[in-house]
């Protein structure tokens, strides 16, 4: 599970682009979001590279 | 009481006083002719659990100074007249982010690096004004070896009681001068520590009845933010005009509004006196030489010895001047000080300078006022 | 936020002021990851910082913060701790601040060896004021300052640090943060001066006016640019041309010097720190 706080995220779209798996994307108002959860493979590194401290990545819980 | 008779140099004495007064801390930069306060502060600072570094400029020496003193001891530097300049953007952080400390200079000739072992009083104007921006600030100028001492504990009390910069105007002829002088015994000195925050719950720069605010101490646990930048009551920056108006209105009010605490000088026969010379610093000795040579010539003639140049002194001068015929003003410069008397008495002041690295005569200050009455003035 | 790294931040001063993409509130995560991972002693830690965007950093982070003068981080830093030998000095400063106007601070504060570890934010470029020129701004490379290309050579300050004395020198990417990360725990453990300078994007400012498109292919460029030293020893000069080495470059034991100092008082006062 990844967590995206909307009200801290930026929109730099650094997260969507260097996720190994193609993720997360950024919507309509230019907001990260977690798009394709099925990808996800819980790395972490999305939440140790954004730089406005908005994503939580839970490795344990499941969809 | 006061302690055996010893000759003492001016500077050793202003080392000795910063003891005195509780100073722990020095930073400094080799420079003529100040040089002897940070050797002494060198041997001494050791042996009573205090820290002395010599920096790599004057600059640092002045960042290291209120790196110190944001841990809670009293800190200091001294310096010369290139180094004074050197100083002046920290200066003015010390007084925007109120952090005690006192800053020597030992006046030499300028500008740049002018004559260094010849005394100077041009940079009375730069302690007033010499950094960027609005701010007030206090500056004390010793006219003796003792009161390089009884001066310089006034000094450290008040940048502490008051959380601010204050200048330590010397100038060449009192740092080397020396003296026999008695110390007063440390039992009848009088010594201030700054107020510290005691909880994390008050604000660190939220002003008391006193217009000063507890000063907020590292290492407490209370994670307060200090800056240079325009802050609010919680120390955060803060743009907004309110807050930046009342916060350089409380840096000038918290030294305007205790003159009559912080202003010190001293008048000899002013009362009755027809002529007053007025003066600091190392022009006072000449000054008062000058007083007791015309009053052989039955010429009442009063001094006025000022301690406290910055703030000016206004009403005091006015109060104990009006009534002469004329007012003499020597300094070593081309006029600095006296442009102040100007705003009070416009038409009695007169100026006497020297700027070239001598010391003034007493028998050339007497002669301004022995013309002046052979004129009928 | 993860609640392990609130208590190291003041939240309430959250969203910080940085552009989008910068890489400086990596490198203010990988410092409060490190500080919640060793299990810092907050109040016996300052933090303190100079002028440009990496020194707004001591606002944000909730320890005892002081944002100092432009290039006089390390100056005020060595006055603290003299006073206060005892406590963690972090002092966060950037490219232009720590190696030009603060560079003779920098050298003697490493030729002292005093314990403060260092972490110089690296984007090659002053960013507060709109995108000059520093001593690490790339030789060739452009900025406001230098709109025909940098004529000035840029400084390796891993070199430069050593060459002043330096106890402990690292180099890391925002890109590689779980390195810099563990590097800023070994800076922080080690006794003695510590610089990490950490490589990190300014992509308003830099990555524009150089074409290095966005804040992500920025990274990917560190990615591509970072070797070890290990890989660097099997390259030739020319295949090093263009690239950096990152991780602990240097590290040795020398007297501290404020720890001296707190000795000699010691001894001068008979054996009585009091």
């Amino acid at each position: 599970m990844v967590i995206i706080d909307q009200k801290l995220c930026k929109g730099c779209g650094i997260c969507v682009s260097l996720c190994p798996k193609q993720a997360l994307a950024l919507n309509e108002v230019n907001k990260s979001y977690y798009a394709h959860p099925d990808v996800c493979i819980h790395c972490g590194m999305c939440e140790l590279w954004c730089p406005d401290y908005a994503i939580i990545v839970e490795r344990e819980s499941k969809e | 009481m006061a302690k055996q008779a010893m000759l003492l140099q001016g500077n050793q004495a202003c080392a000795f006083g910063a003891l005195a007064a509780g100073v722990r801390f020095f930073a400094g930069y080799p420079i003529t002719p100040s040089t002897e306060i940070a050797e002494i502060l060198a041997q001494e600072l050791p042996k009573v659990n205090g820290r002395f570094i010599q920096m790599e400029d004057e600059i640092a020496s002045m960042g290291a100074v209120l790196g110190a003193s944001l841990a809670n001891v009293k800190a200091i530097t001294a310096t010369s007249g290139p180094g004074f300049s050197l100083k002046q953007e920290l200066i003015g952080y010390a007084s925007m982010a109120q952090i005690p400390s006192v800053i020597i200079n030992v006046q030499r000739v300028g500008p740049s690096t002018g004559m260094a072992t010849s005394p100077a009083q041009g940079d009375v104007m730069q302690a007033r004004w010499g950094t960027h921006g609005d701010h007030t600030i206090i500056a004390l100028s010793p006219a003796s070896v003792l009161e390089c001492y009884t001066l310089m504990i006034d000094a450290v009390n008040m940048a502490e009681k008051y959380r601010t910069p204050v200048i330590f105007l010397m100038d060449e002829v009192i740092g080397h001068m020396r003296e026999d002088v008695r110390l007063p015994e440390d039992e009848e000195l009088t010594i201030v520590n700054r107020k510290v925050i005691t909880n994390s719950d008050q604000l660190p720069y939220k002003s008391e009845a006193d217009g000063v605010a507890p000063m907020s101490i590292f290492g407490e646990g209370h994670y307060f933010h200090v800056t240079g930048l325009s802050h609010d009551e919680t120390g955060f920056p803060q743009n907004g005009g309110d807050v930046v108006k009342a916060n350089i209105d409380w840096l000038n009010e918290k030294i305007d509004r205790n003159l009559d605490d912080i202003i010190r000088y001293e008048a000899i026969d002013c009362q009755d006196a027809d002529y007053i010379i007025i003066a600091y610093g190392g022009t006072s000795r000449s000054a008062l030489q000058a007083k007791i040579l015309l009053e052989k010539q039955n010429i009442r003639c009063g001094f006025l010895c000022l301690k406290t140049i910055w703030p000016f002194p206004y009403e005091a001068v006015k109060t104990i001047c009006q009534h002469a015929k004329m007012v003499v003003f020597p300094e070593m410069n081309c006029g600095q000080l006296v442009g102040e008397v100007r705003k009070i008495l416009p038409d009695k002041v007169v100026p006497f300078n020297r700027y070239d690295g001598q010391l003034m005569l007493p028998e050339e200050i007497a002669a301004v006022v022995e013309n002046a009455v052979k004129e009928g003035k | 936020m993860r609640d392990e790294l609130k208590p190291y931040f003041r939240e309430n001063r959250l969203p910080h002021i940085w552009c989008p993409g910068c890489g400086h509130g990596i490198i203010m995560g990988a410092l409060a990851r490190a500080m919640a991972k060793m299990d810092i002693d907050k109040k016996n830690t300052a933090v303190i910082s100079g002028i440009g965007c990496s020194s707004r950093a001591t606002g944000y982070l909730d320890f005892d913060t002081l944002h100092t003068a432009h290039g006089r981080a390390l100056a005020f830093a060595t006055g603290y701790k003299m006073v206060k030998p005892e406590s963690k000095v972090i002092v966060l400063t950037g490219d232009g601040d720590c190696t030009a106007i603060g560079g003779n601070h920098l050298i003697h504060v490493a030729r002292r060896n005093i314990d403060l570890t260092t972490i110089v934010f690296n984007n090659n470029i002053y960013g507060m004021t709109g995108g000059q020129y520093s001593p690490l701004t790339p030789n060739g490379s452009k900025a406001t300052t230098s709109p025909y290309g940098n004529l000035e050579r840029n400084f390796d300050l891993v070199q430069l640090a050593k060459g002043a004395g330096a106890t402990f020198i690292a180099r890391s990417t925002v890109y590689h943060v779980n390195q810099l990360t563990d590097l800023i725990i070994k800076g922080i453990n080690h006794k003695g001066f510590s610089l990490i300078e950490v490589v990190t994007q300014c992509p308003t400012n830099y990555g524009r006016k150089n074409k290095m498109g966005s804040p992500a292919q920025m990274m990917l460029w560190q990615k591509e640019h970072a070797v070890t030293k290990a890989q660097a020893d099997k390259m030739t000069a020319e295949e090093l041309k263009d690239k950096f080495i990152v991780g602990l470059l240097h590290q040795e034991e020398a007297p501290e010097y404020t720890e001296q100092y707190a000795k000699m008082v010691a001894n001068l006062m008979g054996g009585d720190d009091k």
